[in-house]
C-alpha cells in the first residue's frame, strides 16, 4: 500500500511537469491549429537557462535564501524563455501563417533540430548536473512502511495548481483570453472586429513558453540534471497529454499530463522500466485512434 | 517594377534614408540578441571534478554575436532593399531564360540518366581511385538512398496527401528483416530484397489500417508515435534484435554469386581484374541506382493509372472522392503500403551496404529529413524530390569537405558539428522562402489535346 | 402499393425510386429532422425546399451517407418496381442491400457514403463546390469513373504492363467524359485546371462529374446558388436533359424558385425539420402553409392561419 501511494505521489509530480508543458502545446494548437514541434526543446532550453541562472545567482549572492534565489530564477527564466519563443514564432511560424499546413510543420521540425544542435554546440554534449537544491521532506508512516513526500514534490504540485488557476483565470476573464478564444473560433472575423491577431498569437506563444520555463525550473529542482536531448521525449509525452486531455482545453492539458505521469510511473514501478516510453507512445496512438477529441475536448463534426 | 520606377524608388530611398531610425532598429535587434544570448551563450557550463557544475563566461562570444546582429541589421536596412530587388530581377530573368527549358524535360531526364550512369567512372577519373571512394560512397550512394526514400514517401505525402512522420519505421523493417533473414536463415541478399519490400508493405497495411481515418496533424503524430515505438522495441527486444548493439555480419551482396573480395573465387579474380574495393562500390552504386529508377518508374506509371489519380483526388478533396464512390480507406492503404514497400527495399539495401545495422540509424530525425525532402521537392513532383535530396544530403555531406575553414576559425573548429545546426536552419529557411516547395506546377496525368501544367495555387496539399 | 396520405397533389402514385420513412436526425439536444417521410419518384425531378435551417442539407447528408440517421428508413430500389415485401425483408435482416431483378434494394441508412455512391448508385453535388481544383476538367471526370476503370486496369496490374484491354477501357472512359463535356460546352477547356473555370461552369462540371458515375439517383445541393439568370436557365436545360435522356431521377435542394417551379415534377416543403407540404408545383404555390412558412403571417391573421393549419 505504501509502495502504491509513493508511486502515486511520484506520478503526480512528474505529471505536473508534463501538464505545464502540455498547456503550451494545447494553447498554440487551439489558436492556430499548429503542432509546435519545437516546444519540447524550448522546455529543454529553459532548464539550461534555469540551471545557469541558479548557479549565477547563488555564486553572486552567496547568502541568499534558496527560496528567494529560486523565485528570482523563475522570473528571469520565464522572461528569457518567453523571449526565445517570441523570436521563434516571429522567424519560423509567422511568415507561414495562413498558408498550407505542411510548411509550418517542417519549419517547426527544423526549429527543433536547430535548438537541439544549438544547445549541444554552445553547452557541450555531456549531461550537466548540480547537487540537489531542496532536500528533505515529510516521512509519513502508512501501514507497514512509510512514504516520503519531499518538499520539492509539494512545491511542484502546488506551483502547478496555482499556475493552472492563474492561467485559467486569464483565459476566461481577461480581454486577452477573450481575444484568444475569438481567434480560436474564427481568426478572420476576429481581425475584422479589431482584434490584433498577430499580437494575440504571439502572446499565446509567450504564455506557453513561460509555463514551459516554470516546468523547466521545477524539472531542475526535481532532477538537477539536464542534457541537450532532454526536450524530444518529454515534448512528445506532453503533447500526448494535451491530446489525451482534449486538445484546446487548458484543464484538459493538465489532467492529461497527470494521467501520463501516473501511467509512466506505475508502468515503470510494476512492469518494466525499459518500455515506459513505449507505453507513452502507445497511449498517444490509442487515444488518437479511438478518442481523438480526448477527455475534455469537443468532437469534431465533419462539415459537408 | 520597371527600370525607371526602380531607379526612382532607389533615389527616393537615398534621399530620405532615416539613419536615426535605422540605428534604433539595429540597436533594438542587438539588444534583443543580447537578451537571447544571456545566459545560454554568455556562460558555458562545465562539469568540474571538484566544484561540480561551473560557469565559464564567454562575453567575447556574446559581443561577437551582438555585433553581427547590429551590423547585419544595419547593412540590411541600408542596402537590403536594393539587394532584394536585384535578386528578384535576377530571379525573374533566370526564370525567363529557363522557362523554355521546361519543354525539354525528356531530354533532361536522358541527360541526367547518362550522367548518373557515368558518375562512378567520372569520379575515378577526376579524384583517382582512392579519392573516388568517398565521392561514390558518401555522396553518390548516400544521395541515391535518400532519393529513393524520398520517392517512396512521395507516394504517401506528395501524391496521396497523407502526412506520415514515421516513414523510418518501414526503412527499419526492411533493414532488420534483411539482417535477420540473412544471418539466421542464410538467405541470399537477392531473396531478402523483395521479401523486405513485402514485409514492409505488410507492416504498412497493419499500421495504416487503424490510423488512416485520422485527419492531417493527428495522422502525422500517430505515425510518429508508431515510428518511435518500433525503434524502442528494436532497442529493447534484445533477444531478437540484439538491442542497441545492432546486428553485424550481414552478408554483402554478391555479383551473382561472386563475392567482392580479394579471394580466388572473387569478382576481381573471375574477371581477371586487380582487386580494388571500388568494384564493390561500383556495384552498390549501380544497384541503388537501379532500385531508385525502379521506384521512379513504378510511381510515374501508377500516377497515370486510376489508382494514382485516385491518390491525387484524395489529396484534393477526400469528401468529394467518397461522394464519387471511391473507397478512400482502401485507396489510402494502397498508397501507404506501396510507399512502405519502397522504404523496405531501401532498408534492405542499407543493411547490405554496411553489413551492420543498429537502431541508431532509424531515429525520428531520419523521418524528418525524408519528409523535408519531399516537402521541399513540392507538388508531388519526382524531379523536385530528386533535386531536394541532392541539395540537402549533398549539401550536408559537402560540409565535411570544408576542413579548410579550420584555417580561418582555428584548429578547434569542426564544421561537421554545425552540420545539423545548419540543416535545421535550412529547413526553416526553405519553408519561409518556398512553402510549397521547389516545383510549383503540377503536371496533369491525362490529356485530351494539350498538356498544360497547373499552377501551385490551385493544387491542394491534402488533409491526411 | 402503399398510398402516402400526405401527397394529395401527386396524382396516381408514381413508382418511387427512393422512399424516406420516418427519418429523424438528432444532434445532441437539437432535432434537425423530425419524423420526415417522402418519396422520390422514378425518372422525375423532386425538389426539397424550405426556409433556411429547415434541415434540407441534413436530409441530404442522411440519404447520401455522410450522416448516420438517428432513426428511420431510407430505401432505394433500382432496376425494378419498388418491392415492398423485399424491402421489408431486408429491413428485418441485418443486411444492407439485396439484388432484385436487374438492380437491387438498398437500405441507405445502413450504408457508408462511398458505398452508397458505388453500390446504390446515388451521386451528389455539394453546396460549396467540391471539384478537384488542382486537376484538369478531364481528369475530374475520369476520377469519377474510378471504380470500373480500376477493375479494368486489373487493380493496376494490367495497367502497369500496358495491357491493351486497359488502354481500350481508358479510351472509353475518355469518350464518356468528352460526351458529357460536349453536353455542357466545355470540351474546349478539357485540359484546363478545374479551379480556373468560371463559377457557373464549375457548378455544371460538378453535376456532370456526378453523372459520370452512372447514378440512378442524382442529389443536388443548391445547384443554382450564385448563378445569374442566364446560367440558371442553362442549368435548367442540363437538369431536364439529364432526366429525359438518361432516365436518372433527381432530388434537389434549392432556394431559387425560378429553377424549382420551372423544372420540378414534385416538391416537398420542409420547415424546422418537419414536412409541411408535398405535391406538384401548382399545389405548393397555392398552399397557405407554405406561404406562411416563407412569408410569415400578419399578427391579426395568426389565429386564422393557425385554425386553418390545424383544420
Amino acid at each position: 500500500m505504501d509502495y502504491f501511494l509513493q508511486q502515486l505521489i511520484n506520478g503526480l509530480t512528474l505529471g505536473s511537469v508534463y501538464g505545464l508543458i502540455a498547456i503550451g502545446y494545447t494553447m498554440v494548437y487551439g489558436i492556430i491549429g499548429m503542432i509546435n514541434f519545437a516546444h519540447g526543446d524550448v522546455f529543454m532550453l529553459s532548464v539550461f537557462i534555469a540551471l545557469i541562472l541558479f548557479l549565477l545567482i547563488t555564486s553572486l549572492f552567496g547568502g541568499l535564501a534558496i527560496a528567494l534565489a529560486l523565485v528570482l530564477v523563475l522570473i528571469i527564466a520565464m522572461v528569457l524563455t518567453a523571449l526565445w519563443s517570441w523570436a521563434i514564432e516571429r522567424v519560423a511560424y509567422r511568415p507561414l501563417r495562413g498558408s498550407f499546413r505542411l510548411a509550418p510543420l517542417i519549419s517547426a521540425i527544423g526549429m527543433s533540430i536547430f535548438l537541439i544542435n544549438f544547445v549541444q554546440l554552445v553547452q557541450g554534449p555531456r549531461n550537466k548536473s548540480i547537487p540537489p537544491i531542496i532536500e528533505g521532506g515529510f516521512v509519513i508512516p502508512i501501514g507497514s512502511g512509510d512514504i516520503t513526500l519531499s518538499y520539492k514534490q509539494i512545491l511542484i504540485i502546488l506551483t502547478t495548481a496555482v499556475l493552472l488557476a492563474a492561467f485559467w483565470f486569464i483565459v476566461q476573464k481577461t480581454s486577452l483570453g477573450r481575444a484568444q478564444r475569438a481567434c480560436e473560433q474564427d481568426r478572420k472575423m476576429a481581425s475584422l472586429l479589431g482584434i490584433d491577431v498577430d499580437r494575440t498569437i504571439s502572446l499565446t506563444f509567450v504564455m506557453g513558453a513561460a509555463l514551459a520555463a516554470v516546468a523547466g525550473v521545477l524539472f531542475m529542482v526535481q532532477y538537477g540534471v539536464v542534457n541537450f536531448s532532454d526536450g524530444f521525449v518529454p515534448g512528445i509525452k506532453a503533447f500526448t497529454a494535451a491530446v489525451l486531455g482534449g486538445i484546446g482545453s487548458l484543464p484538459g492539458a493538465v489532467i492529461g499530463g497527470l494521467l501520463i505521469g501516473l501511467i509512466e510511473v506505475f508502468w515503470s514501478a510494476y512492469f518494466s522500466i525499459d518500455y515506459k516510453d513505449v507505453a507513452a507512445f502507445s497511449i498517444l496512438a490509442i487515444t488518437l485512434i479511438f478518442m481523438p477529441s480526448g477527455i475534455l475536448g469537443k468532437p469534431d463534426v465533419e462539415k459537408v | 517594377m520597371s527600370e525607371g520606377e526602380a531607379k526612382t524608388v532607389a533615389s527616393d530611398e537615398k534621399a530620405s534614408f532615416n539613419w536615426l531610425g535605422a540605428l534604433r532598429d539595429a540597436g533594438f535587434l542587438a539588444l534583443f540578441t543580447l537578451g537571447l544570448s544571456f545566459p545560454i551563450l554568455a556562460f558555458r557550463t562545465r562539469q568540474d571534478l571538484w566544484h561540480g557544475l561551473v560557469l565559464d563566461p564567454r562575453w567575447d562570444l556574446v559581443a561577437t554575436v551582438v555585433a553581427i546582429a547590429f551590423f547585419g541589421r544595419l547593412s540590411w536596412l541600408v542596402v537590403g532593399g536594393r539587394v532584394s530587388r536585384s535578386v528578384q530581377s535576377f530571379a525573374t530573368q533566370a526564370g525567363k531564360v529557363l522557362a523554355p527549358l521546361q519543354n525539354y524535360t525528356a531530354t533532361f531526364r536522358l541527360v541526367g540518366l547518362i550522367w548518373l550512369i557515368a558518375y562512378p567512372f567520372l569520379a575515378v577519373l577526376i579524384a583517382g581511385p582512392g579519392g573516388a571512394l568517398k565521392w561514390i560512397d558518401n555522396f553518390g550512394i548516400q544521395i541515391l538512398i535518400y532519393v529513393m526514400l524520398g520517392w517512396g514517401l512521395n507516394i504517401v505525402v506528395g501524391l496521396a496527401g497523407l502526412l506520415d512522420l514515421g516513414y523510418v519505421a518501414f526503412y527499419a523493417v526492411g533493414a532488420y528483416s534483411t539482417a535477420l533473414l540473412s544471418t539466421y536463415f542464410g538467405l541470399s541478399f537477392w531473396l531478402c530484397l523483395p521479401l523486405a519490400g513485402i514485409f514492409a508493405a505488410f507492416w504498412g497495411i497493419l499500421l495504416g489500417f487503424p490510423v488512416l481515418r485520422l485527419r492531417g496533424d493527428y495522422l502525422a503524430i500517430v505515425t510518429l508515435a508508431f515510428g518511435e515505438i518500433i525503434r524502442l522495441v528494436l532497442i529493447n527486444w534484445v533477444e531478437l534484435t540484439n538491442g542497441a548493439a545492432g546486428i553485424s555480419g550481414i552478408p554483402r551482396p554478391t555479383f551473382f554469386g561472386l563475392p567482392f573480395n580479394a579471394s580466388d573465387e572473387g569478382f576481381a579474380a573471375f574477371f581477371g581484374l586487380e582487386f580494388t574495393p571500388l568494384h564493390r562500390l561500383f556495384f552498390l552504386f549501380y544497384l541503388i541506382l537501379a532500385l531508385a529508377i525502379l521506384t521512379n518508374w513504378v510511381t510515374i506509371r501508377l500516377r497515370r493509372l486510376p489508382i494514382g489519380r485516385a491518390w491525387e483526388a484524395l489529396r484534393e478533396d477526400d469528401i468529394a472522392c467518397r461522394s464519387l464512390g471511391i473507397d478512400t480507406v482502401t485507396t489510402k492503404l494502397t498508397a501507404f503500403s506501396i510507399g512502405a514497400m519502397f522504404g523496405g527495399i531501401a532498408g534492405a539495401f542499407f543493411a547490405a551496404r554496411l553489413g551492420f545495422i543498429s537502431p541508431k540509424s532509424f531515429e525520428f530525425m531520419e523521418s524528418a529529413v525524408i519528409l523535408s525532402i519531399v516537402v521541399l521537392g513540392g507538388m508531388g513532383s519526382q524531379i523536385g524530390v530528386a533535386i531536394a535530396a541532392v541539395a540537402m544530403i549533398g549539401g550536408t555531406e559537402l560540409l565535411r569537405e570544408l576542413g579548410w575553414l579550420k584555417s580561418i576559425f582555428g584548429a578547434g573548429f569542426d564544421p561537421t558539428q554545425y552540420r545539423m545546426l545548419l540543416f535545421g536552419m535550412a529547413m526553416v529557411g526553405m519553408m519561409v522562402w518556398r512553402p510549397r516547395g521547389l516545383i510549383s506546377k503540377r503536371e496533369p496525368s491525362l490529356v485530351l489535346h494539350e498538356k498544360r501544367a497547373i499552377g501551385g495555387d490551385l493544387v491542394k496539399e491534402g488533409q491526411g | 402499393m402503399v398510398q402516402t396520405a400526405m401527397n394529395p397533389g401527386m396524382g396516381p402514385a408514381l413508382e418511387p425510386i427512393l422512399r424516406v420513412e420516418h427519418l429523424t436526425m438528432r444532434f445532441g439536444g437539437l432535432v434537425a429532422v423530425n419524423d420526415l417521410s417522402f418519396d422520390v419518384a422514378r425518372g422525375q425531378i423532386t425538389a426539397l425546399i424550405g426556409p433556411n435551417g429547415a434541415g434540407k442539407t441534413t436530409v441530404f447528408n442522411c440519404i447520401t451517407g455522410f450522416y448516420k440517421p438517428t432513426s428511420g428508413r431510407i430505401a432505394l430500389v433500382s432496376g425494378g418496381p419498388q418491392s415492398d415485401p423485399a424491402v421489408a425483408e431486408l429491413t428485418d435482416s441485418p443486411g444492407r442491400s439485396q439484388r432484385i431483378g436487374r438492380g437491387g434494394a438498398y437500405l441507405l441508412e445502413r450504408m457508408a457514403d462511398s458505398e452508397i455512391a458505388a453500390k446504390a448508385k446515388v451521386a451528389r453535388t455539394f453546396q460549396n463546390i467540391r471539384l478537384f481544383t488542382g486537376m484538369t476538367v478531364l481528369e475530374n471526370l475520369i476520377v469519377a469513373q474510378h471504380n470500373w476503370l480500376n477493375r479494368a486496369s486489373g487493380y493496376s496490374l494490367l495497367g502497369l504492363v500496358g495491357a491493351k484491354s486497359f488502354r481500350e477501357a481508358e479510351a472509353k472512359a475518355v469518350e464518356i467524359a468528352v460526351a458529357w463535356l460536349d453536353c455542357i460546352g466545355l470540351k474546349g477547356r478539357a485540359d484546363d485546371p478545374a479551379g480556373a473555370l468560371p463559377y457557373g461552369d464549375q457548378r455544371r462540371l460538378e453535376i456532370v462529374r456526378a453523372m459520370c458515375t452512372g447514378p440512378v439517383l442524382l442529389c443536388l445541393d443548391e445547384p443554382a446558388a450564385g448563378l445569374n439568370p442566364r446560367e440558371s436557365a442553362e442549368l435548367n436545360e442540363l437538369l431536364l436533359s439529364i432526366r429525359d435522356s438518361n432516365g436518372t431521377s433527381l432530388l434537389l435542394i434549392e432556394h431559387d424558385m425560378s429553377v424549382v417551379m420551372e423544372i420540378s415534377d414534385h416538391i416537398v416543403v420542409l420547415e424546422y425539420g418537419k414536412k409541411i407540404s408535398d405535391g406538384t408545383p401548382d399545389y405548393i404555390k397555392n398552399d397557405p402553409k407554405v406561404i406562411a412558412a416563407y412569408l410569415g403571417v400578419e399578427d391579426e391573421e395568426v389565429d386564422e392561419a393557425e385554425a386553418e393549419i390545424e383544420g
